[in-house]
């Protein structure tokens, strides 16, 4: 009882402390914690960004947005533990470790507060649910997408990969094929791997270009090999000619878009990632949607999303960059 | 000539005067400075179970910082331990895919924590290389194997009883973690002020060539320390390990230096000779409690390193500048 007191003394004095500058102290708000795998991050940044948009949205909404020095999980633990002391209605959480963060996870679940992951996921029992940046299909489709809308009379295209043993790009290219149905007239005539190494990348993109002399556009699902067939492109004085597009990143492609060696190629946007968590966060923790295979959970603008068996759900196409926003995004990721 | 005189006191200093002018009571009014102005600051700080959240973010560092303490009392250091916490780990998670149990488990990890150990005190003791070169290669050495077995894996499925070294309370908010740091530092505080190998660490750091000819085995001595920081490391891996039920070969990264800061801020000097376990105790304190209430007010971790880093600083430079003005 006396402890009590004095705690409720401290709490009472504290709100003179307020005026050291935390804002911890505006109960009425539902604080959701965006934790990032580190600070000073453009993409996280970014992110961050969009969670304020998403709050603004809301309302009452008050985004603490922290994460560790370093990408580890021991700096993210440290950062966990404080937010569950705070008692913060949600954590939405891009994780350093899927494995390491559970135990923490889990405690903050046990204490009521909504947990979920995105960009990066946790295990299944260390969330409510995760969201993906996009799905494989979402992506083979949009990699298609963005060489086929800049021939309408058909063409011929070429596949420049990383090593052919990538995951991820097999899996993409592998759902590109699907869906060449929905493209006529475009044939996709060879596929080469640049081993995710510039020079190398830089070499198969020249020999597509001798080999194929009608080649209308290269498709690189891979950030290194685009940027790669890009200068490959307009050191051959091709560019305006043949296309390259596919997975870039905007700090990167911006000397293509300018040159012309690439109309547009695309990639997860961050801020939109970072309002579509806060979203789904603020959704979970009043209760206005549940975490569970099948369901559906609306986030604002983005619409919505439904949830897989894993409770795991991706969040929209690609996002696509070209001449009209490059110059908005290049400085942030 | 100077006319600089020299004061002989007409007195020794009381027992209580000595205590009280101490650098542990410094540390002390720098912890009670830390633990009010942290009530104050957040209305969450004063909280059991988050005050129990909080030993976490010290309780393993610390058992590696009394040994380590203990070490550079003795002239030497040791910049090995964070990445003989990432070998023993991986270790441990290689056991757990040949179905080890749990006591298996933390003989293996305390097993390689003693073999890095011994490794480091062959390579000091008995090559005669200096620690700070040997260390700094076995930071590289040891971790660079977690690497190579692991890559970017991470071995996980450890046993749910494992789970108690790391997770596990004694008692309501009293976990075992904060109960081993608190036993083993007592083990290290008889160890280092009431033993005859107490009195040979300290001799060591202020004369070694003096402390061999006295008759101490000065070679020994520090092999043992090597030994007993190996061991603490196993220690502190077993528990990260079971806190975060994983094994990456990044466990751990950069905690050396956190290590050495409170080993310093502890009032160990840097150069051997002096220091003693309840300043290295109070130090474990104030670093946990500043981080826990930085992390209450959702400062950045860049911001936590600098107020830690001008904490050592102002704690170390105030004593020598109070000296300098008092002439």
């Amino acid at each position: 009882m006396k402890r009590r007191t004095f705690t409720s003394l401290v709490a009472g004095l504290s709100l003179g402390a307020s005026l050291l500058g935390t804002s911890a102290m505006a109960q009425d708000n539902m604080r959701i914690a965006l934790v990032v795998k580190a600070l000073g991050i453009g993409f996280f940044e970014a992110a961050a960004e969009g969670a304020e948009e998403a709050a603004t949205e809301l309302g009452n909404v008050e985004i603490i947005y922290t994460g560790p020095t370093d990408t580890t999980a021991e700096g993210q633990i440290e950062v966990i533990n404080s937010l569950i002391a705070q008692g913060v209605d949600a954590i939405a959480i891009s994780a350093n470790d899927p494995d390491a963060l559970v135990p923490a996870l889990k405690r903050a679940m046990q204490r009521g507060i909504t947990v979920i992951s995105w960009d990066s996921g946790v295990a299944e029992d260390g969330r409510q649910m995760h969201l993906n940046p996009s799905s494989n299909a979402l992506i083979g489709n949009m990699i298609i997408k963005l060489a086929a809308d800049h021939l309408p009379d058909g063409g011929e295209v070429a596949v420049l990969s990383a090593s052919a043993t990538a995951t991820n790009q097999n899996i993409w290219i592998e759902e590109m094929n699907k869906v060449m149905g929905n493209y006529p007239g475009i044939n996709v005539v060879s596929t080469v791997y640049g081993d995710d190494l510039a020079d190398k990348s830089y070499r198969e993109a020249q020999g597509l270009m001798q080999s194929h002399p009608d080649l209308d556009a290269i498709i690189a699902p891979t950030s290194v090999g685009i940027v790669a067939a890009a200068q490959a492109v307009a050191d051959a004085g091709k560019a305006g000619e043949i296309n390259v597009t596919g997975l870039g990143l905007p700090s990167e492609m911006a000397g293509a878009i300018e040159s012309g060696a690439s109309k547009s190629f695309a990639i997860w946007n961050p801020i939109d990632l970072g309002y579509s968590a806060t979203m789904i966060a603020h959704a979970l923790a009043t209760e206005a949607a549940t975490a569970e295979p099948g369901s559906e959970i609306p986030m604002g603008r983005m619409g919505s999303v439904t949830l897989d068996d894993t409770n795991a759900s991706a969040m929209a196409d690609p996002f696509v960059y070209d001449a009209s926003n490059i110059d908005q995004f290049k400085s942030i990721f | 000539m100077t006319d600089r005189t020299r004061v002989i006191p007409d007195r020794l200093q009381s027992p209580l005067e000595r205590h009280l002018k101490s650098w542990e009571s410094l540390l002390i009014l720098v912890a009670v400075a830390v633990f009010v102005a942290n009530s104050f600051a957040s209305p969450y700080f004063l909280n059991a179970w988050n005050l129990s959240d909080a030993t976490f973010n010290f309780t393993e560092k610390a058992m590696i910082a009394f040994a380590m303490a203990l070490l550079i009392i003795s002239g030497e250091i040791d910049l090995s331990v964070a990445s003989i916490i990432a070998l023993a780990s991986t270790a441990m998670g290689a056991a757990v895919q040949f179905g080890v149990d749990t006591p298996g488990l933390v003989l293996i990890g305390l097993g390689v924590g003693l073999i890095c150990g011994a490794f480091n005190g062959f390579l000091v003791t008995v090559m005669g290389l200096p620690s700070i070169v040997v260390t700094i290669g076995t930071m590289s050495l040891f971790r660079g194997i977690s690497y190579i077995v692991l890559g970017d894996q991470a071995y996980r499925g450890y046993p749910s009883d494992f789970a108690f070294f790391g997770q596990g309370y004694v008692f309501w908010v009293i976990s075992f973690e904060f109960v081993l740091f608190a036993i083993l530092a007592l083990i290290h505080a008889i160890l280092l002020h009431k033993t005859n190998f107490g009195r040979a660490v300290y001799a060591i750091g202020n004369n070694p060539t003096g402390a061999l000819f006295s008759g101490i085995r000065v070679a020994r001595v520090k092999f043992i320390l090597f030994l007993l920081t190996g061991l603490m490391s196993g220690i502190a891996a077993i528990c990260l390990t079971s806190r975060l039920g994983s094994t990456r070969p990044s466990i751990a990264f950069g905690w050396e230096l956190e290590i050495v800061t409170m080993v310093v801020l502890g009032g160990v000097s840097i150069l051997g000779g002096s220091g003693s376990i309840v300043g290295v105790v109070i130090a474990a304190f104030v670093m946990g409690l500043v981080t826990f209430g930085l992390g209450l007010l959702n400062v950045p971790g860049i911001v936590m390193s600098i107020v830690i880093g001008a904490l050592l600083i102002s704690v170390i430079a105030l004593p020598r500048l109070w000296q300098k003005w008092r002439g």
